[in-house]
């Protein structure tokens, strides 16, 4: 501790870049974790539904029903017969008005509305799979959703590529930081290094205090954008959850930040990880250019 | 025993530090290196702390040859030897007891124990009641003495003291040389790099005189012990 005190100004400076670095990191972090989540609840609540020709009798459609469940892409399919169809629209549109749905008691109006409704493993594969179903004989009409599935790949994609080279670039300033600490820590203590090596100081001896105080930088650069982030986070989920995803409509059940504590433990886990491992590696091998036996 | 046997040391630049030189010292001696700068006293030291390695020959040091050693011994080997410097080398931010106590920490005792040693050792040196002091409240004697505690403290076989004196006046340089010889009389070997004259007289000893990195005489008491070259201008 006295040692990060002598150079107080250089041990902020490396303290408060790898915070930086790991606050980057741990935003980054949750937008990712909360876009998969989004994505993943996409590709359980978002589906590809298929209509067939009117000429396609159901058993027709239940053959190209079983072809299509094949497919490596497909998680989940359900069929929707045109009667199953026509209750549904009845249950969402006539709901407290039935008597104007009685109007059409014998005629079914989506008679020929038989569809399956597809939900995919991964949403990505969602372009590769309509093209299949819309070349297949008898397929009419494939109702999906484009945006949603390239929103979520490119989002991702691109939050990817943009943390990965912005704790890139941090990583090395704090890399560069905590070495020069460090050797100006040596600098400070080069008597009593000297004095050490000749009084039977091993290497290890030397070494231990600088290491130890990389390690605190370290670990203090890693707890304090770790803090902050738990607080951000969890009024932003609160707020978010108050004001704005209800005005999402139907997208609210989808559209929802995870809990804090669902993203914490391993967040921090890496956070405390790269802090004390850049503190403890960098310590290690600066120092090293100054032990001599 | 510490035995140099035709050890050479010439530096990078050329610089020929040492030539052929060959010095027996006896385990318990007091020994005094004399010689004008550049003679090669510091780098006859320096090599007895394998700081700097000989260009040839053999340094043999309690029947240890100090070429062959690994490494890896090389602290070990140390702690078998006190160091005491003309600037005192102390740590500034330490009060007397820690600098003293700093060279135990160094080398794993345990705190208990350098409780008990510590005093012992201010006790010796006579600065029992200075103990909390730190090295600019205290005289150039006084810091010269915590060196020498600091340098005894993990007893070592063997104490090197390298211009001891150069930075005390006459009446500290005296009390120095008279708690070296203290300790000497306690068993230690004390080998001491002097330019003064006045305290190689005075003390009665076996003084080896260097120049251009061979000894050209060795005397003890005041009389020619031997001597082991002559000087040849020019010539090793």
């Amino acid at each position: 501790m006295k040692n990060i005190c002598r150079n107080s100004l250089f041990s902020l400076a490396s303290v408060a870049t790898i915070s930086a670095c790991i606050f980057l990191f741990c935003l980054f972090f949750s937008v990712i974790a909360n876009v998969r989540n989004i994505a993943g609840l996409a590709e359980t609540t978002i589906g590809i539904t298929v209509f067939f020709d009117e000429d396609m009798t159901e058993e027709e459609i239940l053959a190209l029903g079983d072809e299509i469940s094949g497919r490596p892409e497909v998680r989940e399919m359900n069929y929707i017969s045109a009667a199953q169809a026509w209750e549904n629209f009845k249950t969402e549109y006539f709901s407290g008005m039935e008597e104007l749905a009685e109007g059409f008691a014998d005629d079914n109006p989506l008679a020929a509305s038989a569809s399956y409704e597809i939900f995919l493993t991964d949403i990505s594969s969602q372009d590769e799979m309509v093209s299949y179903l819309q070349g297949l004989d008898g397929v009419r009409k494939v109702n999906y959703s484009k945006d949603v599935a390239a929103g979520f790949s490119g989002f991702n994609r691109l939050a990817g590529l943009l943390s990965v080279a912005i704790i890139g670039i941090l990583l090395a300033v704090s890399v560069f930081l905590i070495s020069n600490t460090i050797h100006v820590a040596a600098a400070f203590r080069k008597t009593e290094n000297q004095i050490m090596r000749l009084i039977g100081a091993t290497n290890f001896m030397i070494r231990a205090p600088f290491v130890v105080e990389g390690t605190v930088l370290g670990l203090a650069g890693a707890l304090i954008p770790l803090g902050v982030i738990y607080f951000l986070y969890r009024q932003a989920a609160a707020y978010a959850g108050e004001h704005f995803f209800p005005a999402a409509g139907g997208l609210g059940s989808i559209l929802k930040l995870l809990p804090i504590e669902q993203i914490f433990p391993v967040m921090a886990a890496v956070s405390l990880a790269l802090g004390v491992g850049i503190g403890f590696f960098v310590s290690f091998f600066t120092i090293r250019k100054h032990l001599k036996v | 025993m510490i035995e140099f046997s035709n050890v050479t040391k010439t530096y990078k630049a050329g610089n020929k530090a040492i030539r052929r030189l060959n010095i027996q010292i006896a385990d318990g001696e007091f020994v005094f290196i004399v010689g004008r700068s550049g003679s090669g006293k510091s780098t006859l030291l320096k090599m007895l702390l394998k700081e700097v390695e000989p260009t040839s020959g053999c340094i043999l040091v309690g029947g240890q040859n100090l070429q062959k050693m690994p490494k890896r011994a090389v602290p070990r080997y140390r702690r078998s030897l006190g160091m005491v410097f003309q600037d005192f080398r102390l740590l500034k931010d330490r009060n007397v007891y820690e600098n003293i106590a700093f060279a135990q920490r160094v080398i794993g005792v345990p705190t208990r124990k350098i409780r008990e040693n510590v005093p012992a050792m201010l006790q010796l040196v006579g600065l029992s009641a200075k103990y909390k002091f730190y090295p600019q409240q205290l005289s150039g004697g006084e810091q010269q003495r915590v060196a020498i505690a600091r340098a005894l403290i993990n007893r070592p076989e063997v104490l090197l003291a390298d211009e001891p004196t150069g930075n005390l006046d006459r009446q500290n340089a005296d009390d120095i040389m008279w708690l070296l010889e203290q300790i000497n009389a306690m068993g230690t070997t004390v080998i001491v790099v002097t330019h003064s004259q006045e305290i190689v007289d005075s003390m009665q000893k076996r003084v080896i005189t260097m120049d251009k990195g061979m000894v050209v005489s060795d005397k003890r008491g005041g009389e020619i012990y031997e001597i082991q070259h002559a000087i040849v201008s020019g010539k090793e």
